[in-house]
């Protein structure tokens, strides 16, 4: 073994970035630790929560399990690159005015699979949404005000693009 | 966790080449199994070798045959996202999206899901009931085994030192055939099958050509119960003959008890499934253009 | 809702911290960063029970990247004394010992050694190379098993509490209580239906999604700096003094935003442990537990076993209600069961009551409070009971429990007489629901009622507010916020000073800078951190009208207030427009209010819910759920609709497929969010919520707790809509799949 760090460039947030990472420090734990951007969370470490979850060249990905050396060359969006300026995103406000926030550990990685959800599926079942939300736990809510929250952003992102 | 080292080869060769030249390498595609058993302490390579940028793992195509060819680094999101897999081969569509959620899926491959080599693999029976074909490289050249023949055990296949899954030949499908998985598990989503069934049959003047059963989770490794196939060719589709053939699949699966179910209510679920997936595969091939 | 009356209570801000937190921007416990920070790592037990015969570090203190390696010699021992911390009162040698075991590992994960290292994965290398010699024992595991006069001692030197006194029977039970209302015999004699039943209930996690996680820093000035994830700033830094042996007012705990906690994170692990490896390397110390961790060692809530036994006259009456309940505490002992024995009963006015309680320590990881601890259990046992007599005396299981309902003055089983509770209203309000009367069609499918109820706390909480030039206020307060509450808090501030929420800016501050508060639990926090708020707001009330008396050459108590103005005779202020002149009218005004409310009017919670099985697979589909609870008054309905269905969604895993799954050798085998099946979106359908008020008549505003009663009805109620679905009682939980069918095989055969 080498023991030597791996230089990674990437887009994150729309900016380029680069970094030297040891191979087995996961993409949650470079965005976390060397980028300072704390907003994806570390609730399992498996992938069976979703707290850690960031949009990888379109995908969702669970970070935890991405390497960050994998990232070199790809384009990250987290919840840190979602408001524009000091104006929240839809899905944000839809996340504070419908309550489907309480103690917003999953807020992040919810929110971005909701972006991801909707770039693809403009007006979602509420099914449909749980089912794409099977991999987020939240432990606070029971899953209602979020869906709610989902629905309303829909609509209004509807609206912006009709 | 401990130190590794990671490489991306370009090329089908480089990966072959680094497998050969380092006896602890191991080589992942979504990593979705791997880093999970890796960060539990189960598993310490010295090498990762990331297959994500090697053509031939990565392709997803149908050749002149109809011929599904399936990478095995391709995630399930590209397999059912595409037209072609969700037309012709439903049923690997739909278990594609039955593994985890839909991060997991961003990155989680068949090829990854038959390696990782869990009795509970649920792309594995469907692979095996559309008489899927494993392509294998490594040092002495390729080979081909069915898929079925792949798993030797918990955590254990066929492939020896240097040798990499490269993809899967799928057969086009036979007109008037369906299949159909279907699994238990105490969630909606997001668990480890209790167990699983998979079914594909044949329809030709009214009675089953020909029929494939293969379970999950209920034996030490995915297990094509060939006598309830056999058994089916030449019987009328009926409710009796479903029900006999899922009883052979009873007999047949061997589980035991563990924190996901027990050995009573995974035979019993055995007999469940197969009988519901040889339905629906039935009621699909009778849909199925000719 | 409150009609009419008021103007910010019963709206539904957007929270004050709702930016931050859906940005990314909120710091939870791991996000802290520090110049010069390290990273820990536990090494824990592989064993449920056994001696530690010999630790040896020497290797991976040598292990480059490694700063510093601590085990319980770092401890201090001393003269052994009760502590009296949030759960109870303890010796301070345990608390200690389950921070870091001594000489014994009581449960698999017991923590034997930590490492600080300049990365967590050199951190656990490191621990790797700790050698730990262990002597085997046997374990303990199961919670009637461990009462035997010849099973294995978990604890040496326990002895009994029996009725209240310490006696010298040594074993593993640490009390045994009872509660006698009348005469049960005499009760029984006079029912004409008797149903008596047997209950087991397995240990449940919290399942929080936010792993425990504490940043010590042992600074040159002699005092520890905490940054954790808590709900209890004051409390963590109780504990954590004690357990160091140091001054309270040495250490300062600086309380991080929480991923949820629900009970769990009250006590502290991690705390002692990041401090003592500061204190070693000199540098801040960052220790967050990995999720395997969260499982096996910290606090779940208890396995239970309990006997209820209840007789109704045919007229409907219950006459007579005896419990025998035993629960397992983990390694230590705590005080659930007697929440538990409070609880059981609660719904009712029963005049001959008999409850036998015992507390037992068992080689399992320590429990600790989860969401009204020990009256989840307790319900499942009881309303099953319920339904089973209502059914045979042919009465609808509602109106039944309304012919007994408690009412004020009802006595409850450990004596208290209720002052107006809402247990009927609630009642009342399941009755009328639409889903209560709504047809269910289709086989397999059934509907079940239950009810619930949680105490509520009082207890200490302090409040300051500052007015700001520009009319709007500053609020510090002590009460870590796990779900809205610097909000709640905020607006009840705001009621009183004629403001919106948004012009109340609320701080929860760290423990050097807000007097002391108890922690958030016990479903205290807008009830009692609210009220210290009402004092606050209204002490600011009183210095503004002598600046408003000032300023007009009047006496102060010709100065009025309403609506957000200062009025005397036909002069008048808006509260900015004063708030501009208080500079020249003598300075800055800042108002504080303390509370210390020795008790809180309780919450009483309802179910309706309906499900469906597959008789063929035992799966069990909750179709639809109503929840309905008493909030006395609902300052923010979002914030209580949130609580019910959080609780709802909790109850309905706890039901269904939650539980700790043993090996014989006491491990849990499925600590990960994996096999540890907590509800996902699709587990759960939309869950309909009903808010009933019945002002608590001591809190100015009428607020009760919410948090906790709306988890304790849900696993009862789906046991009854089981039943009602496919004919099978199940009297153990989790109601997993399994479980369903062998009840169905059992009822065929």
């Amino acid at each position: 073994m080498t023991r030597e760090k791996v230089r990674v460039q990437a887009i994150v947030n729309e900016q380029p970035v680069e970094f030297l990472c040891e191979p087995r420090q996961s993409l949650l734990e470079c965005l976390r630790d060397i980028l300072g951007l704390t907003g994806a969370k570390e609730g399992c470490n498996d992938g069976n929560c979703g707290a850690c979850a960031v949009i990888m060249d379109g995908r969702l990905v669970n970070s935890c399990l991405v390497l960050g050396v994998e990232a070199h060359g790809r384009r990250i969006t987290t919840i840190e690159g979602l408001a524009r300026g000091a104006e929240l995103h839809p899905i944000q406000r839809a996340f504070l005015e419908q309550g489907a926030v309480q103690c917003g550990f999953c807020t992040p990685g919810l929110i971005l699979a909701t972006k991801v959800l909707l770039d693809r599926h403009p007006d979602p079942s509420e099914p449909q949404i749980r089912r794409w939300l099977a991999n987020h736990l939240c432990r606070c809510t029971g899953y209602d005000k979020i869906v709610r929250a989902v629905r309303k952003a829909a609509a209004e992102l509807r609206e912006v693009r009709a | 966790m401990k130190w590794f080292d990671y490489a991306a080869p370009r090329s089908l060769a480089e990966a072959l080449d680094l497998l050969a030249r380092n006896p602890r390498a191991r080589p992942f595609a979504g990593g979705t199994d791997l880093l999970v058993q890796m960060r539990a302490g189960q598993l310490d390579p010295d090498l990762l070798v990331d297959l994500k940028h090697i053509p031939e793992l990565n392709e997803l195509d149908c050749d002149g045959s109809g011929t599904l060819r399936l990478g095995a680094a391709v995630p399930c999101c590209r397999i059912y996202e595409d037209e072609r897999v969700r037309r012709y081969w439903p049923a690997l569509a739909e278990v594609a999206e039955m593994i985890g959620g839909i991060p997991i899926q961003s990155r989680a491959s068949l090829g990854g899901n038959l390696c990782n080599a869990a009795p509970s693999a649920d792309s594995v029976p469907v692979l095996i009931a559309l008489r899927a074909v494993c392509r294998i490289a490594g040092p002495s050249g390729e080979r081909r085994i069915a898929v079925e023949e792949f798993c030797t055990g918990p955590g254990q296949t066929v492939l020896g030192p240097g040798e990499l899954l490269v993809g899967f030949e799928i057969p086009p499908p036979e007109p008037a055939s369906g299949a159909c998985y279907l699994r238990f598990t105490p969630r909606a989503e997001m668990d480890i099958a209790v167990a699983g069934a998979a079914a594909a049959v044949r329809l030709s003047n009214g009675v089953i050509a020909w029929a494939r059963v293969a379970l999950a989770a209920v034996a030490p490794t995915p297990l094509l119960v060939r006598e309830a196939g056999d058994w089916l060719a030449d019987k009328a589709p009926t409710e009796e003959n479903i029900r006999e053939a899922a009883e052979l699949a009873r007999k047949a699966a061997k589980p035991i008890t563990d924190m996901r179910g027990t050995a009573e209510q995974r035979r019993h679920l055995v007999g469940v499934l197969t009988r519901r997936a040889l339905q629906q595969a039935i009621a699909r091939a009778r849909e199925a253009q000719p | 809702m409150s009609g009419g009356t008021y103007r910010v209570i019963g709206t539904r801000p957007i929270r004050h911290d709702g930016a931050d937190k859906v940005t990314g921007r909120a710091l939870f416990g791991a996000d802290v960063r520090l110049p010069g920070m390290v990273y820990g790592y536990v090494l824990r037990s592989p064993y449920a029970h056994a001696r530690i015969r010999r630790i040896d570090t020497s290797r991976a203190e040598k292990h480059p990247g490694v700063l510093a390696v601590v085990t319980a010699a770092d401890l201090p021992t001393g003269p052994d004394r009760l502590i009296d911390l949030v759960e109870g009162t303890l010796p301070v040698s345990y608390a200690r010992a389950n921070v870091l075991a001594r000489d014994k590992v009581l449960y698999k994960g017991h923590a034997v050694a930590a490492v600080a290292a300049v990365s967590r994965h050199v951190a656990e290398e490191a621990a790797r190379l700790i050698e730990v010699e262990y002597e085997p024992l046997p374990p303990v595991l199961d919670v009637l098993e461990a009462m035997r006069e010849d099973a294995p001692r978990v604890l040496e030197d326990l002895c009994m509490r029996e009725f209240g006194e310490l006696t010298d029977k040594a074993g593993n039970i640490g009390e045994h209580f009872r509660h006698v209302l009348g005469d049960v015999e005499k009760g029984f004699a006079e029912a004409d239906v008797i149903v008596e039943r047997e209950f087991r209930t397995v240990m449940v996690h919290q399942g929080y999604l936010e792993p425990q996680s504490a940043t010590a820093l042992w600074n040159q000035d002699g005092r520890v700096y905490i940054w954790t994830t808590t709900q209890g700033a004051f409390s963590a830094r109780e504990a954590t003094a004690w357990i160091l042996d140091l001054p309270v007012s040495q250490v300062r705990v600086t309380p991080m935003e929480v991923g949820g906690a629900f009970g769990g994170k009250i006590r502290v692990y991690l705390e002692p442990l990041a401090a003592l490896l500061s204190r070693k390397c000199g540098r801040p110390v960052q220790i967050t537990m990995p999720r395997r961790d969260v499982f096996e060692a910290t606090g779940p809530t208890p396995g239970t076993y309990i006997r209820v036994k209840m007789g109704a006259r045919a007229d409907g009456r219950i006459t007579a209600a005896q419990v025998w309940m035993a629960y397992e505490t983990g390694a230590f002992p705590s005080g659930q069961c007697g929440f538990g024995a409070i609880c059981i009963l609660a719904p009712y006015d029963i005049p001959n009551v008999l409850i036998d309680g015992y507390d037992v320590v068992v080689n399992k990881p320590s429990t600790a409070p989860y969401r009204a601890p020990g009256a989840t259990q307790a319900a499942f046992a009881a309303e099953s009971v319920v339904d089973e007599l209502a059914e045979r005396l042919g009465m609808d299981p509602i109106e039944f429990r309304l012919k007994n309902a408690a009412r004020e003055g009802s006595r409850r089983a450990d004596g208290l007489k209720y002052q107006r509770i809402g247990c009927v209203e609630v009642l009342e309000a399941m009755r009328n629901h639409p889903h209560y009367r709504a047809p269910l069609e289709g086989p397999n499918r059934g509907r079940g009622v239950a009810m619930g109820y949680w105490f509520n706390i009082g207890w200490y909480s302090s409040c300051t507010i500052s007015v700001n030039p520009d009319g709007t206020v500053n609020l510090v307060e002590g009460s870590v916020d796990l779900s809205g509450t610097r909000t709640t808090i905020a607006m009840q501030a705001a009621e009183v000073l004629g403001l919106r929420p948004e012009q109340v800016h609320p701080v929860v501050a760290d423990t050097d800078s807000i007097g002391p508060t108890a922690v958030t639990g016990g479903s205290r926090t807008t009830y009692a951190t609210g009220w210290a708020a009402w004092e606050a707001a209204n002490d600011v009330i009183r210095q503004m009208k002598q600046r408003a008396a000032l300023l007009w050459e009047v006496d102060p108590e010709a100065v009025c207030f309403e609506h957000g103005v200062f009025r005397s005779g036909d002069r008048s202020m808006t509260f900015a427009e004063l708030a501009e002149r208080l500079e020249e009218t003598g300075g800055p005004v800042i108002g504080r209010g303390t509370v210390n409310p020795s008790s809180a009017g309780g919450s009483f919670a309802g179910a309706i819910v309906d499900v469906e099985v597959d008789p063929e697979t035992g799966k069990v589909t909750v179709l639809r759920f109503t929840s309905v609870q008493d909030a006395g008054t609902a300052i923010n309905p979002t914030a209580v609709e949130g609580q019910m269905q959080g609780g709802s969604a909790q109850g309905i895993g706890w039901a269904l497929n939650e539980e700790y799954y043993w090996s014989p050798e006491g491990a849990m085998l499925n600590s990960t969010l994996l096999d540890y099946r907590e509800p996902t979106a699709l587990d759960v359908p939309p869950i309909e919520t009903v808010i009933v008020e019945v002002p608590e008549p001591e809190h100015p505003f009428g607020v009760r707790g919410v948090g906790e009663a709306n988890i304790v009805p849900p696993p009862a109620a789906i046991a009854n809509a089981i039943y009602r679905a496919i004919g099978v009682r199940l009297r153990q939980l989790p109601m997993k799949p399994s479980a369903v069918l062998e009840a169905i095989w059992s009822k065929e055969s």
